[in-house]
């Protein structure tokens, strides 16, 4: 047990990150069902209206922070090393610091409700909201410490996954042979090390102006209000980024392996991956269309904004081309990829409507604009690392989950999750208003609001499902055979598929490395530092000119390198 | 009250000591694990630079942050003094002569260490650090000098941006030069050999950077009216 609090090794920081992430993740779901029993009808009193402000500022704070956030990390510790060729991180001490600075965080930002001050502000934190005059307790004392303390760990874990990516690559590895899962990894590496200073900054002059009486925020002393909006943006856009592009990413194994083909048009779908995180850091205003910038900013913003989102429709219709004539299996791992298609698709067209000013003003700050996060991050970002989940357990457990079980936790989850938020895009154009605790009788919300109440708590029995399969497979699961690579099992075009993992050995009984692990007894595999690449084409022709992708599979190596 | 207090104590004591052993631990991690000895990878880079390299970047947008505040902020405070009642070129221009010396300095540490020049190595490695303090003591001279003139960071605008951004960069400078002296103290031990060059020459890629910021920050701040 003590093994798992000093271990360094990148499977066992993964499964600490995942682990923990799920607890954060139910701690918001529980927020969540509170928000929308209080709404449920109009002049409800489940909660008072300052614990409704914690709880959405609370639900918001930790489903991107603690949950989504380590979710990915999860993922990246346990396959982008696998999926590389590499026999761990390229700092694997480092990368068990960023894990427990990111649990201190967590737990620091949770104490806020044991001192009785939770943060309350909303996720942004807008100034001067967060000012000593307007929050004189110590909740956004609580919430800009812990978001700072995130921030570190988040940073170290990037520059450490970069390093990984870049430099750890087995030979034979080039850039453009790597699992597309393994190119969104680095593109949101890259990411979180550009777009965390500038909010870094933003906490220390709120820090600044909260302890020791600086005027950054203080309208009265010359100060601009918009100063905290631009700096929370450049990093809050980059962020939605952050949070759904390792989905792409596991989306990118996942259909190809389950149509039997390989994925269309790969590169591209990297390019469009890269390039979604380049525009990425050009569109932050356009959360702020209704601050007042101007027609030439907003125009800007706007175009932009609308530029976006060619490279991500660029990936949904390779996505759609991919299973386009395939021998589908249709798995669980399956539907939650078609499902993250279809959903991100409907949170897509939401998104460009609001790229555009004057619609904009229109949905601001109404449940439109709750409906449409929702619908990008829960049935992107969530039905994306669900899919992945499935995909990747049998690799991390060396169990199957239960597929019945898990196609009826998916249309569960994915009826519960339609019936919570497609209505709220309806509440938010008759203008029904965010972050407001109750509403009245006659304003026409109530039954779309229990309609959606409803909703909520199907996508809390979906989760309850999973937890449910997941407890059935650690006990009594369907061993996986061999390598655990339940899902290469096609008969047909055996090298074609993705899961670059399946000729690695299962984990839990050989470690890829690290001390802890190897010092159980069994003894170590012939390291994945000695894995090479044999390519079925010649060995000029790159690797995706052919119809398969990637057309590379592990070989052991008889040569060890170093 | 005083749970949440004990608490916030408390996490923000444990979090240091966290992020202290785990720093030094890392800090050890090459001598300790045979395992984690080869560090260079695929690129023929050592990790440990190109993980200097992707923080600098990190830093870049930092410090861009910054300055950007200060230069959207100047001009707009509702009271004095301004930047150019207070501030005092010619001074500063002597110790940012002595930050761009260091960085000489820094590169004849680092060639001496790659030649196993023990001396010459102990002597520029210390000389940095101690170009370093000269920068740093400038600078609490001159933030003394502008609290006595009336400028604090509660003050106006420029005093909040101006000590915000300059105290910024001095603490990079104070970690560096605390840098410097571990690399120091690890030759006087014997511990600094030439395989050792690379801790050198990441040392000197950070310290080289802080000084180019100084670059940019006294052109920014000091020379444009």
């Amino acid at each position: 047990m003590s093994s798992w609090i000093t271990t360094v090794d990148h499977k066992r920081v993964g499964i600490l990150y995942g682990v923990t992430a799920f607890a954060f993740f139910l701690l918001g779901g529980l927020e969540a069902l509170l928000i929308r029993l209080q709404l449920a009808s109009p002049g409800a009193h489940v909660v008072s209206a300052e614990a409704y402000n914690a709880l959405f500022t609370m639900h918001g704070t930790t489903m991107v922070f603690l949950a989504i956030m380590p979710f990915n990390a999860a993922f990246f510790n346990y396959m982008v090393p696998l999926l590389i060729g590499a026999r761990d991180v390229a700092f694997p001490r480092l990368n068990a610091l960023s894990y427990w600075i990111f649990v201190f965080g967590g737990i620091f930002l949770n104490a806020s409700f044991l001192a009785g001050t939770p943060p309350d502000v909303g996720w942004f934190g807008y100034a001067n909201l967060t000012s000593k005059q307007f929050s004189p307790s110590h909740s956004v004392d609580f919430w800009l410490l812990s978001l700072q303390v995130l921030g570190v760990s988040s940073m170290i874990s990037a520059i450490n996954f970069i390093v990984t990516i870049l430099n750890m690559r087995a030979p034979g590895m080039t850039l453009m042979r790597m699992p597309v899962f393994v190119w969104m990894t680095l593109v949101v590496q890259f990411l979180i090390v550009l777009a965390f200073p500038p909010i870094t900054v933003g906490l220390i002059f709120l820090l600044f102006d909260r302890y020791f009486g600086a005027h950054f925020f203080d309208v009265a002393a010359g100060g601009d209000l918009h100063l905290w909006q631009h700096l929370f943006w450049i990093f809050g856009h980059p962020e939605v980024y952050i949070l759904i592009l390792p989905a792409f990413g596991i989306v990118s194994e996942v259909l190809p392996t389950f149509a039997r083909k390989p994925l269309f048009g790969a590169p591209v779908v990297i390019y469009s991956g890269v390039l979604i995180g380049f525009f990425g850091f050009g569109v932050w205003s356009h959360h702020m269309f209704a601050a007042g910038m101007g027609p030439v900013a907003d125009a800007a913003f706007s175009i932009a904004t609308m530029l976006i989102a060619i490279p991500t429709g660029v990936k949904i219709f390779n996505w759609l081309a991919t299973l386009w004539g395939g021998t589908i299996r249709t798995t669980t791992a399956l539907h939650f990829a078609v499902g993250l298609v279809g959903l991100f698709t409907i949170g897509g067209l939401s998104g460009i409507m609001h790229a555009s000013p004057p619609v904009d003003l229109q949905q601001t700050d109404s449940y439109f604009v709750v409906a449409h996060l929702h619908y990008v991050l829960i049935g992107g970002s969530l039905f994306g690392l669900f899919a992945g989940a499935y995909y990747w357990w049998p690799k991390i457990t060396g169990r199957l989950l239960d597929e019945r079980l898990g196609k009826v936790q998916f249309w569960v989850l994915f009826a519960g999750f339609n019936t919570a938020f497609f209505p709220q895009h309806y509440l938010g154009a008759i203008g029904m208003p965010r972050r407001i605790y109750t509403y009245a009788a006659d304003a026409g919300f109530a039954f779309w609001n229990l309609v959606s109440t409803v909703g909520a708590f199907g996508i809390a029995l979906g989760i309850l499902l999973f937890m449910g399969n997941a407890w059935r497979s650690l006990r009594a699961g369907a061993p996986t055979r061999g390598t655990g690579a339940r899902w290469s099992g096609g008969r047909r075009r055996r090298r074609r598929h993705t899961t670059s993992t399946r000729s690695l050995p299962s984990s839990p009984a050989t470690p890829s490395g690290g001390r802890n692990m190897v010092a159980r007894g069994s003894p170590p595999p012939a390291p994945p530092r000695a894995t090479i690449f044999t390519s079925p084409h010649p060995p000029t022709g790159p690797s995706w000119s052919g119809s398969a992708w990637p057309s590379w599979r592990w070989a052991r190596s008889p040569i060890s390198r170093s | 009250m005083a749970v949440g207090a004990l608490t916030h104590l408390a996490i923000v004591i444990a979090g240091t000591l966290v992020t202290v052993v785990g720093a030094f631990r890392l800090a050890l991690e090459h001598h300790r694990t045979p395992a984690h000895e080869h560090q260079v990878g695929s690129l023929d880079l050592d990790h440990r630079k190109v993980a200097i390299w992707v923080f600098l970047g990190s830093e870049c947008f930092f410090f861009g942050t910054l300055i950007a505040t200060y230069l959207a902020y100047k001009g707009k405070s509702v009271v004095g003094p301004e930047p150019h009642q207070i501030l005092d070129i010619p001074l500063t221009t002597i110790s940012t002569f002595d930050l761009l010396m260091s960085s000489l300095l820094m590169v004849l540490a680092l060639a001496a260490v790659q030649r196993d020049d023990r001396r010459q190595a102990r002597l520029w490695l210390f000389g940095t650090a101690f170009f370093g303090l000269i920068f740093l003591g400038f600078q609490a001279y001159e933030f003394t000098h502008f609290v006595r003139e009336g400028l604090t960071l509660q003050r106006n605008l420029f005093g909040s941006t101006f000590f915000v951004l300059t105290g910024l960069h001095g603490a990079h400078v104070t970690i560096g030069v605390v840098w410097l002296l571990c690399l120091w103290l690890l030759d006087l031990r014997g511990n600094l050999r030439v395989t050792d060059a690379i801790k050198v020459e990441v040392a000197g890629l950070y310290w080289h950077f802080v000084d180019i910021v100084w670059i940019a920050i006294f052109t920014l701040v000091y020379l444009i009216p």
